[in-house]
């Protein structure tokens, strides 16, 4: 990507220079986001405990597709989920490429496998329902194709940044990865509008009018703000534990290091 | 500073090159990228290549089913699908999906042939974009706003704020 730099001085940049140097600051971040994850983790329970009966037991069915409807409020979620997660891994991966923050690698190396989990539930949820609807379990149209697309980027992306001995290159490929991938996100999106597919378009273009009956919306957008917040609490969790590790790593290699030098000094002087 | 502007740059320039490479590709696929053809699409390109299979999708038009017994005891049906401007005949044998009715969206694969006949292998339902309770499409249909035969419902704004609790006894309103 770019030349060798003086990486090492770059890594830890000086505190409190730029807005966002102050929030990659890993102390302060430990510190925020333990006040924040136990809110996030309440609120992400609430909403589902709300949602989720709501959904499946007291919304209505759907005229013509019955009870199956209520797959719509895990699929949905899950795919919103698939692609807004895709877009703060890219926005991640741009932070780690150009302002080299090692929080945002981290950040990225434990979203992805998360990442790839709701994309995986999204396309199992999306082939369960098209078995009884459209009598298949999968086409090969423009959406179904492109959220796999999407599925192996996710994928590609996890076991990428974890392949290369050297963390910061694993990080610095998996950044590269992630942004190429962002071409897919359009035509996710778009997939339905562009071309002729089996899926149909989206139901939630403009929120004024949704064509969903708001008896089966509210419970939906419900079970979406529960599923993203639950998203954004594993999340937090994951790159608060990683922080952790990187921490005791370094204490444990400055330990090992503290015990080896006074005997090899002392070796050193006793021979002299 | 100036190498981080420096890495910016190149990744806004590099996105730009990605971005304008993927978006001449899919235009120039365009063709492979759709799943199926209308009749409209049918028409004008004529069927692809006599014999060959392709996906021919559009509305079952309000009318048009027929549904026999095949000699060898399968269920078979003769339908209409239409985009509104020109309609295929497609004769299948097998069992229909669920959500298959007149007005209903549909994809067949199958063969056109030199009769006009589309002979289906599949038949996939293809359903809209919109989700209502029983109730809110009875009273639509009642009040004579919405014949699901027809096709799609009407706007989703002239519904989806229904109260199905007070439905049955107001339909007209």
């Amino acid at each position: 990507m770019d030349h060798a730099s003086p990486l090492a001085a770059e890594a830890r940049p000086p505190a409190g220079r730029g807005s966002l140097h102050r929030f990659a600051n890993p102390g302060r971040f430990l510190r925020l986001s333990g006040r924040v994850l136990p809110w996030l983790t309440g609120a992400a329970l609430l909403a589902l405990a709300i949602g989720l009966p709501w959904a499946l037991l007291f919304s209505p069915p759907d005229w013509q597709q019955g009870e199956t409807v209520r797959i719509l409020y895990v699929h949905v979620p899950m795919a919103w989920l698939a692609m807004g997660g895709y877009l703060a891994l890219a926005i991640g991966s741009a932070t780690a490429l150009v302002w080299r923050h090692p929080l945002a690698d981290l950040f990225c190396r434990e979203l992805s496998p998360v990442g790839a989990t709701v994309t995986a539930l999204c396309l199992a949820t999306g082939s369960l329902w098209g078995k009884p609807m459209w009598g298949t379990w999968w086409v090969w149209d423009a959406r179904l194709t492109s959220v796999l697309v999407l599925f192996f980027l996710w994928l590609g992306h996890a076991a990428l940044v974890r392949a290369f001995d050297d963390a910061e290159r694993g990080a610095r490929m998996g950044a590269i990865l992630a942004l190429i991938g962002v071409v897919n996100l359009p035509v996710v999106k778009f997939s339905v509008d562009w071309w002729n597919t089996l899926h149909q378009p989206a139901s939630l273009t403009r929120l004024n009018a949704p064509a969903l009956h708001v008896d089966i919306l509210y419970p939906l957008l419900v079970c979406a703000l529960g599923f993203t917040l639950a998203f954004a609490a594993v999340v937090l969790a994951r790159t608060r534990a990683a922080v952790m590790e990187r921490r005791v790593r370094a204490l444990q290699v400055a330990a090992a290091r503290r015990a080896e030098m006074p005997t090899g000094d002392r070796m050193a002087g006793s021979v002299g | 500073m100036s190498r981080k502007r420096r890495r910016l740059w190149v990744l806004l320039l590099c996105g730009l090159g990605l971005g304008s490479a993927t978006a001449l590709t899919l235009t120039a696929f365009q063709d492979n990228l759709v799943f199926f053809l209308s009749p409209s699409d049918v028409v004008a390109q004529g069927a692809p290549a006599p014999e060959r299979a392709f996906r021919l999708g559009g509305l079952v038009e309000a009318g048009s089913l027929e549904r026999t017994t095949a000699p060898d005891g399968r269920p078979a049906a003769r339908f209409r699908v239409t985009d509104g401007a020109h309609t295929i005949e497609v004769t299948y044998t097998g069992v229909l999906p669920d959500l298959f009715r007149e007005g209903q969206g549909v994809v067949t694969l199958g063969r056109l042939g030199p009769d006009g006949l589309f002979r289906a292998s599949e038949v996939l339902a293809r359903h809209d974009e919109t989700y209502m309770p029983p109730e809110v499409a009875d009273a639509l249909k009642r009040a004579g706003h919405w014949d699901p035969a027809q096709g799609a419902a009407p706007p989703a704004g002239s519904w989806n704020r229904l109260d199905p609790a007070r439905m049955p006894g107001r339909d007209g309103s």
